[in-house]
């Protein structure tokens, strides 16, 4: 375990506190993409994956499917939709894992909780920690609720990377700052995920207040899907969180190694707008 | 005495294991507002006098006890009440918690509610409440159980309120959450979910119970004033559980009253086509609580069955799941067609049909009555939640037991289905 204090205060960095860090030390902001396990199959999410690191990617997401997402607007649930079809289990998602993190990306599970909790917390952290994996973001499970998830993470030397949101009170910004560590994750809008026009105008100032709440690393996610607006909040941001705008170009019939080309087209125009975007401001 | 806890009225966040908060972080500071609103609401006399008089002057209440001697005849020959909430202005028992809620809306200063339905029911009496308190309002509806449930969408729009077919994933009552916690947590800042039932993140379970508990207060006073004594059984049809805690909170501290809550089996626990969640299900986490659920080895929320549109759900109310593990209420599974058997004889006995779901709750009583009988218990009382009336469902009950021409009711449908 590293001796590098997580924003909260956790002991150990973990990778994706390494990696963040790193590229903030050289003035950039990290893209952080996001891919649902198991669409269209887990073999080719695995290739979808390795292509977005390629790309440019610095940090993976990988959705674990699940029935009930919430957090997740159409694109997203389409794709979800897929790979429960096409057969994925919560395990598939261990050697996947194991094949991203070997390609040199921080990679993070991103689950809602109930098939962690169906797993069991504790064998959970432990098959992922093997696997080489980053750690978990948890949409909805609030720190007030993991006290196992915690206690796991911290055997497993994992991260956990809860949200804040725009709603979130002066308090709750330090409790979840508090519980995290790899990155605090800002809900960029009062909303689910998708590509929208504009991210929401709140994001900067709840960036602005959950520093103050003691984060060292934020990231921002939720309607990021256009180069310039990556860009835009790769200037206050440590990392930029991009979900349904690399979902999209998978989606459809076309052949699967053109879709991957559409893939890695979309994500290298993000990654120049949040690799750039301090030197285009400075 | 003082140093037994009252089980009546217990505070969430939790009921022993079950319960919580497992929603988004940008929905905790709405459920905090709401539980402050709600809990500084029902200490307000002002507000208490408006619920009490909407009640009174609009709901109907206090709702009629009847006793069925005729239907009591097939359960052995115990006494049988029943608590008639089906009398209630719009047909069941979920206008008490909708008045409750939407008095709060008001109170909240919101100007927007949301709501899910499965049956029907609950948007029913959600859009009724919007229009009687000038709200707008928006329902969630599985597009299975708006072609289900035609009538009720047709009423929801009567009665001014938007109904949203909900396409994706299973079509049902937990898809119609899905999607209407998606709206909540876009639209928060002036929108409120008028959730349906005892299931969801505190403070719902608790709130929506304490709406409900004038069904058993109401019942318990009722059947002592009629028979000098409390009921041997109260018994009712358990979806997410509104309309049987409602009736269940006064008696749990009646150490003597068997509490009895009826799921639906749908084709039998066996076939895994049934709702039966504590006999086929494990806690989990759905819907932001922790509480019995079905679901598959990976935690996947697995498909839920019933006749009954109203107890197709997946999941059920944490309290009922911390009853049930601590053994102070009892459940069983009903299935399709022994809840509609039921739901005949009732109509044939006492000249009142049933809604499918509350025919679960009369099916589990004919079996309980029998059971008593035996043991030479004919003279038990049973006290059942008449939860809603069975309007709803007379297309369903006439296919069931084939008592019009197919073509025509085929035709009923479709003049129904073509004329929203």
């Amino acid at each position: 375990m590293s001796a590098v204090a997580g924003p909260g205060g956790s002991p150990g960095a973990g990778t994706t506190g390494v990696r963040l860090r790193a590229m903030r030390d050289e003035g950039r902001a990290a893209l952080i993409g996001y891919l649902p396990l198991g669409f269209p199959d887990v073999e080719r999410s695995a290739e979808a994956a390795l292509a977005m690191v390629e790309a440019g990617v610095d940090v993976v997401e990988l959705g674990l499917p699940y029935t009930d997402p919430v957090m997740d607007g159409p694109t997203i649930q389409a794709a979800v939709d897929v790979s429960l079809n096409a057969g994925t289990r919560v395990r598939d998602v261990f050697g996947v894992v194991e094949r991203v993190s070997a390609a040199g990306a921080p990679t993070l599970v991103m689950t809602y909780w109930n098939p962690v909790l169906r797993y069991g917390v504790g064998a959970f952290a432990r098959d992922l920690a093997a696997a080489g994996g980053a750690g978990l973001i948890t949409p909805d499970l609030i720190p007030d609720e993991g006290a196992d998830w915690i206690a796991a993470a911290d055997e497993h030397d994992l991260d956990k990377v809860f949200l804040v949101a725009p709603s979130s009170t002066t308090e709750r910004l330090a409790s979840t700052v508090a519980a995290s560590r790899g990155f605090v994750y800002a809900a960029s809008t009062m909303g689910v995920t998708g590509e929208r026009a504009t991210v929401g105008s709140r994001a900067e100032a709840l960036v602005a207040d959950t520093r103050a709440a003691g984060a060292d690393l934020v990231c921002v996610g939720l309607g990021v899907s256009t180069p310039q607006q990556a860009a835009d909040v790769a200037r206050y941001a440590d990392g930029v969180i991009v979900g349904s705008a690399f979902v999209r170009p998978l989606l459809g019939d076309a052949p699967w190694a053109e879709r991957l080309e559409a893939l890695q087209a979309v994500v290298r125009g993000i990654a120049d707008g949040v690799h750039g975007a301090r030197e285009v401001s400075a | 005495m003082p140093d037994i806890p009252s089980l009546q009225n217990t505070q969430g966040p939790y009921y022993g294991d079950f319960g919580g908060r497992y929603v988004p972080e940008a929905l905790i500071a709405a459920l905090e507002e709401l539980e402050r609103e709600y809990r500084s609401a029902i200490a307000d006399p002002a507000f208490m006098e408006e619920l009490e008089r909407l009640q009174r002057e609009y709901t109907g209440r206090p709702s009629p006890l009847t006793e069925v001697p005729r239907f009591a005849a097939h359960a052995g020959g115990v006494r049988m009440f029943l608590k008639r909430e089906d009398l209630n202005h719009t047909g069941s028992h979920k206008i008490n918690n909708v008045l409750g809620q939407a008095l709060l809306v008001k109170r909240m200063g919101k100007s927007r509610v949301i709501a899910e339905t499965g049956a029907g029911q609950h948007g029913v009496a959600t859009a009724t409440a919007a229009a009687l308190l000038d709200l707008e309002c928006v329902v969630y509806m599985g597009e299975e159980d708006t072609q289900r449930q035609a009538l009720n969408v047709a009423r929801m729009r009567l009665l001014g309120a938007t109904v949203v077919p909900v396409t994706i994933g299973s079509r049902t009552l937990k898809d119609a959450i899905n999607e209407a916690l998606r709206d909540w947590v876009a639209n928060v800042d002036d929108t409120h979910y008028l959730l349906g039932t005892v299931t969801g993140p505190h403070p719902f379970p608790e709130m929506v119970r304490e709406f409900h508990k004038v069904i058993g207060d109401e019942a318990r006073e009722q059947i002592l004033e009629r028979t000098g004594t409390l009921p041997d059984v109260v018994a009712a049809c358990v979806g997410g559980g509104s309309n049987a805690l409602g009736l269940f909170n006064a008696f749990l501290d009646d150490a003597d009253v068997r509490l009895l809550g009826l799921e639906a089996g749908g084709d039998g626990v066996d076939t895994g086509r049934h709702s039966a969640r504590f006999s086929g299900g494990a806690p989990g986490v759905l819907h932001g609580a922790r509480s019995y659920l079905l679901q598959d080895e990976d935690g996947q929320t697995l498909p839920s069955h019933s006749v009954s549109a109203g107890l197709d759900y997946p999941s059920v109310s944490p309290i009922h799941s911390w009853l049930h593990d601590t053994g102070r209420a009892e459940y069983r599974p009903v299935t399709d067609a022994e809840a509609m058997d039921a739901f005949r004889l009732l109509c044939l006995t006492e000249g009142i049909i049933p809604a499918i779901e509350s025919a679960h709750a009369l099916a589990g009583a004919l079996r309980v009555g029998r059971e008593l009988a035996a043991d030479g218990r004919d003279d038990a009382v049973v006290l059942v939640n008449l939860s809603g009336r069975g309007d709803k469902d007379v297309a369903t009950a006439a296919r069931w037991f084939d008592v019009v021409d197919a073509e025509d009711i085929k035709n009923a449908a479709t003049t129904e289905g073509s004329s929203l």
